[in-house]
């Protein structure tokens, strides 16, 4: 696992309080891990803060899975 | 601030205005009861009351009367009486926080007004009776009241009608001694503020051109919050005070700032 799915499987866990095993790369935030609306802008604002990224909002309403977050930051971090 | 206690509406999470009021209140010793709207919302104000203390939640939908009025009974079965109350609410749809004002529905605007403006209307008047030796209010505001800054649109007509609001509730309950004031803090990114178009350049934009070089940060509205609802500004009421970093007094960018493009 890359560093960056490392550190984004933590924040995922650490606030949406889920177990880390049930955070894996195709878990879909609100299928599987009970994200809601709230939770995926919450997520996204952790993950521009850890990364140093900017997601917008277009990008981040395509962010539906661990993996879909973990790819748009491995692209866009400097 | 021991001895005192009061209610703080529209806390949602960490990153929360309110949540940097109550943080400097909490460390100057008040109590403070917590409102939420919807089981969402109490599931992240419960612990952030947690760690100040309390665990006194009141689910409160400001929308209308009867949901004002079933949250203020329940305040006051437990406290008879409040020293102060914190109003940080406001919604619009966010697909009118983009775009032009002038494409503003009737519906969202009458929304907007109700939940941003006339709400603090609606809980003054409930708390007016728990303040019989006084008190403090305290509601949120934004430069987009006084200027067009874009995107804010709807919600800065509703800031306006808020801002006005607070001077005639002042008028209203100063020979009661209640106080009533807004603070007019700059752009802070939470999660009322990610709703707003292009939220980032307006950032950018404040951190480059503000006097101080910077934004702010939910403590330096903490600090202020702390001394409006306290005794220190015993002699302040129905004003719109400004902790933006300087930025209102601006009239054009700083020379030495950049030309900043959108992202």
């Amino acid at each position: 696992m890359s560093e960056t799915a490392e550190r984004v499987k933590k924040i995922v866990v650490e606030h949406l309080g889920v177990e880390a095993e049930k955070v894996t790369e195709e878990a879909s935030f609100i299928d599987d891990l009970g994200a809601d609306s709230l939770d995926i802008v919450e997520l996204v604002m952790a993950f521009e803060e850890e990364f140093g990224v900017e997601i917008p909002d277009d990008a981040a309403e395509k962010i539906a899975t661990v993996k879909d977050a973990i790819s748009y930051i491995e692209s866009h971090k400097g | 601030m021991q001895g005192k206690r009061g209610l703080i509406m529209g806390l949602a999470n960490d990153r929360s205005l309110a949540w940097g009021i109550a943080k400097a209140l909490h460390e100057q010793g008040a109590e403070m009861a917590f409102s939420y709207q919807g089981e969402a919302l109490e599931r992240r104000v419960r612990p952030l009351a947690e760690q100040v203390g309390s665990d006194f939640l009141i689910e409160c939908d400001v929308s209308t009367d009867a949901g004002v009025d079933a949250a203020f009974a329940t305040l006051a079965a437990r406290w008879p009486t409040i020293d102060f109350l914190v109003h940080a609410i406001g919604f619009s749809d966010k697909n009118e926080l983009r775009g032009k004002y002038v494409d503003t529905s009737l519906d969202n605007f009458l929304l907007t007004m109700n939940i941003s403006a006339y709400s603090l209307v609606a809980v003054t008047k409930r708390a007016r009776p728990m303040m019989a030796a006084g008190g403090s209010i305290l509601t949120l505001s934004y430069y987009g009241a006084e200027k067009v800054v874009p995107h804010y649109n709807v919600m800065g007509v509703a800031k306006a009608a808020l801002e006005t609001s607070v001077k005639y509730l002042a008028m209203d309950l100063g020979p009661e001694n209640i106080r009533v004031n807004a603070i007019s803090a700059g752009p802070i990114k939470t999660l009322a503020a990610s709703g707003i178009g292009d939220f980032r350049y307006i950032l950018k934009w404040n951190e480059l051109n503000s006097p101080l070089r910077r934004n702010v940060t939910i403590e330096d509205v903490g600090g202020a919050g702390l001394y409006m609802l306290s005794d220190l500004a015993s002699g302040v009421t129905g004003e719109i005070h400004h902790v933006d970093a300087g930025y209102n007094v601006i009239g054009m960018k700083a020379e030495d700032a950049p030309d900043i493009a959108l992202a």
